[in-house]
């Protein structure tokens, strides 16, 4: 069976090229994705991650949102005890770095990454989840 | 007439700008070359000239010698207050038109004490919530002598109420008020995704608007129809240009829906293109639209005045061509898309900041920006003959086969509509075909980055240089947000609150019933203070809320 990777736009955010974009690297590289669609919570996406039982979420995030948001997805998976590993990528200012690892982000694309790096990337944040 | 004659005609009665049209070394430059022996569009004998149907090589036969292109730049961010110092600080450095950028949660049409609004208010543009914030963000400026463009679709019909009556509490009458509302809500379903209201309502509201400032704001135009977003989104500039112009034509069809005469609907429609880094495809990509609105309006709607048949645009530099790597090269690129617009005959630009890739532009940066356009304008000669690249041989055949391309999509809108351009359209967002291509295209185009078939500078090569010390960029803090709440919550404390409670009954009641223009009653309610949360709520309680059917 594929790994399940679900990729998701919390917030008010509607920029989906990339998203869309890096569900489809995904894809093409074996994974099975499931996108959750626009303007989602994070309590929503968590309870989609955890039904759909995934090995991974990656969360796409462009208006700068994300030292609001990310807290709270990480908060909603600790309070379901899900320990699903979170990607993270769009425009993220290197400043904000290490306080998402601090949250426990698994890993941060930031605007160029290659489909490789995306690729590894998630492949990487499931396999330490599973060690 | 010749075609020579009537450009000649039209060039005699045009004024100029005071200044020596000829070459740095003093070689005196012709207005238009190749008036005869250029090609002209595929199946005519003639020739074609600038502001002569079917306006391929520009709307105006005397160009940028009349009058240089407006230089708009796009600002906002944060509060009303600091909106309103960059304004006047853009003013103040030269630039002639103003461009309003909204914050995610004025775009969807909520409160900044909205629990969804919650980090988002003020990031990427100004918060509005109440007529209150938009007479604080135009505060000091003369309405009557500056042109105001607003970047606001789903709420736009409420956005340019309150814009009317701040401007009439300042004394100047809403007949007076020159301005763009973007207002282009079927490019939100297709590409940027900013919509609330379900596309039938949204389209109800576009035509109210239309109506309206046909009657109430003939300096106006209520719809600047949008590829920006589209091509933004991922979209080829065939794509672009095809989606556009389709969209165009939806909106006049849904105004002669309404009963208003072709002319009345087109003449204030304006367009906003995106301004890539292919310079030949750009160039071509606007003359191939003009020639395609011409001949769409004039044969297909019988149009005949020239304000309908000649296509006028604004344009943007591509924000998605930026790169966060070494981000001075931003410079370099946005000179050239500006290029490209001007060559293309742009009548108003906007040129991006070197380090919007990363954030709001800083003030630094936003001048350099506009410095750009100046070069352009002052420097280079480029403004000095009409359609400089017209009987290029590359430029013609290209903007003959971007022709062709956008035709073969229209045809195929027009299978999906049953022969309506406006219900193919609508068809082709409710089953995800125009999102589908646009996916489509962003994905094609990132595998050649992948695989290296294409380079970009900084990115997926000649990146020695990367780890250099970053630029300084904006940032915006909870301070604003917070500013801005309290803001809110101060003005709802002051009004009178039974009369929004009625207006906003009064307007839920008339949105029920289709035939009634909905603006009156958005000023009747902006007026009492009622909040943009509250005003698209009443809306949405009648029209339902949007939800797309997500698809990769």
């Amino acid at each position: 069976m594929p790994d399940r990777v679900l990729v998701a736009k919390i917030g008010l955010d509607g920029h989906d090229r990339g998203v869309k974009v890096v569900a489809r690297m995904l894809r093409d590289a074996g994974y099975e994705v499931i996108y959750t669609g626009l303007f989602q919570t994070p309590a929503g996406t968590v309870a989609a991650a955890v039904q759909e039982d995934v090995d991974a979420i990656g969360l796409s995030m462009l208006s700068g949102a994300h030292m609001s948001i990310v807290p709270k997805v990480m908060d909603e998976l600790a309070l379901a005890g899900a320990s699903i590993p979170v990607v993270l990528g769009g425009i993220i200012p290197a400043h904000d770095l290490a306080a998402l690892t601090q949250l426990g982000v698994a890993a941060v694309l930031t605007p160029g990454a290659s489909s490789t790096e995306v690729v590894a990337a998630v492949r990487g944040a499931i396999e330490a989840t599973r060690r | 007439m010749s075609v020579r004659e009537e450009w000649q005609e039209a060039y005699g009665s045009s004024e100029l700008r005071d200044a020596d049209f000829a070459t740095m070394s003093g070689i005196p430059l012709e207005p238009v070359y190749g008036l005869e022996g250029a090609p002209g569009a595929p199946g005519t004998a003639e020739a074609e000239a600038p502001g002569v149907y079917p306006y391929t090589r520009g709307p105006y036969a005397s160009m940028y010698r009349s009058k240089f292109w407006t230089m708009r730049m796009f600002a906002g961010f944060g509060t009303a207050i600091e909106t309103n110092w960059r304004f006047k600080e853009l003013l103040a450095s030269g630039a002639d038109g103003l461009s309003t950028a909204f914050d995610m949660p004025t775009l969807l049409g909520l409160d900044s004490d909205d629990p969804r609004s919650v980090g988002e208010v003020g990031r990427c543009g100004v918060a509005v919530d109440t007529l209150a914030d938009v007479e604080d963000i135009f505060d000091g400026i003369d309405l009557s002598a500056v042109t105001v463009s607003m970047t606001i679709n789903s709420p736009a019909a409420v956005m340019l109420a309150m814009y009317a009556a701040a401007a009439e509490a300042s004394g100047v009458p809403r007949a007076r008020l020159g301005g763009t509302l973007q207002n282009d809500i079927l490019k939100e379903y297709q590409a940027q995704k900013e919509y609330v209201f379900p596309p039938r309502p949204s389209m109800r509201l576009v035509a109210d608007t239309i109506a309206w400032c046909a009657a109430e704001m003939p300096r106006w135009h209520p719809v600047s129809i949008s590829g920006y977003h589209i091509r933004e989104a991922g979209a080829t500039a065939a794509q672009e240009l095809a989606f556009t112009l389709a969209n165009g034509f939806a909106y006049v069809e849904a105004g002669l829906a309404r009963g208003m005469e072709v002319e009345e609907v087109v003449h204030r429609m304006s367009f906003f293109f995106n301004a890539h880094i292919d310079l030949f495809e750009e160039v071509a990509k606007y003359r191939a639209a003009r020639r395609l609105w011409a001949r769409w309006m004039h044969d297909r709607y019988g149009a005949r005045e020239v304000a309908s048949l000649a296509l006028r645009f604004h344009c943007q530099t591509a924000g998605v061509s930026l790169t966060a790597q070494q981000p001075e090269l931003n410079i370099v690129r946005t000179a050239i898309e500006a290029l490209a617009g001007v060559l293309g005959g742009a009548q108003s630009l906007h040129t991006n900041a070197m380090d919007e890739a990363m954030a709001l532009p800083s003030a630094r940066a936003a001048r350099i920006a506009l410095r750009t356009q100046q070069v352009l304008a002052h420097e280079t000669g480029v403004a000095n003959v009409a359609d400089p690249l017209g009987g290029c041989w590359l430029v013609e055949s290209l903007t003959d086969e971007l022709e062709r391309r956008a035709s073969e999509v229209f045809a195929h809108i027009e299978r999906l509509g049953d022969g309506s351009m406006l219900e193919g359209v609508l068809a082709g967002i409710e089953e995800g075909w125009f999102q589908g291509e646009l996916a489509d295209s962003a994905y094609r185009l990132e595998r050649q980055l992948s695989s290296a078939r294409r380079i970009v500078v900084g990115v997926n090569a000649y990146t020695e240089g990367n780890d250099e010390a970053p630029i300084e960029c904006e940032s915006v803090g909870p301070d604003d947000e917070a500013r801005q709440v309290k803001r809110l919550s101060t003005v709802r404390a002051r009004r009178d609150e039974g009369a929004v409670v009625l207006a906003l009954d009064s307007l839920r009641a008339a949105a029920a019933d289709p035939t009634v223009n909905l603006m009156p009653l958005l000023l009747g309610a902006v007026r009492t203070y009622a909040s943009i949360g509250e005003v698209m709520g009443a809306l949405a309680d009648v029209f339902g809320r949007y939800v797309e059917n997500p698809r990769i």
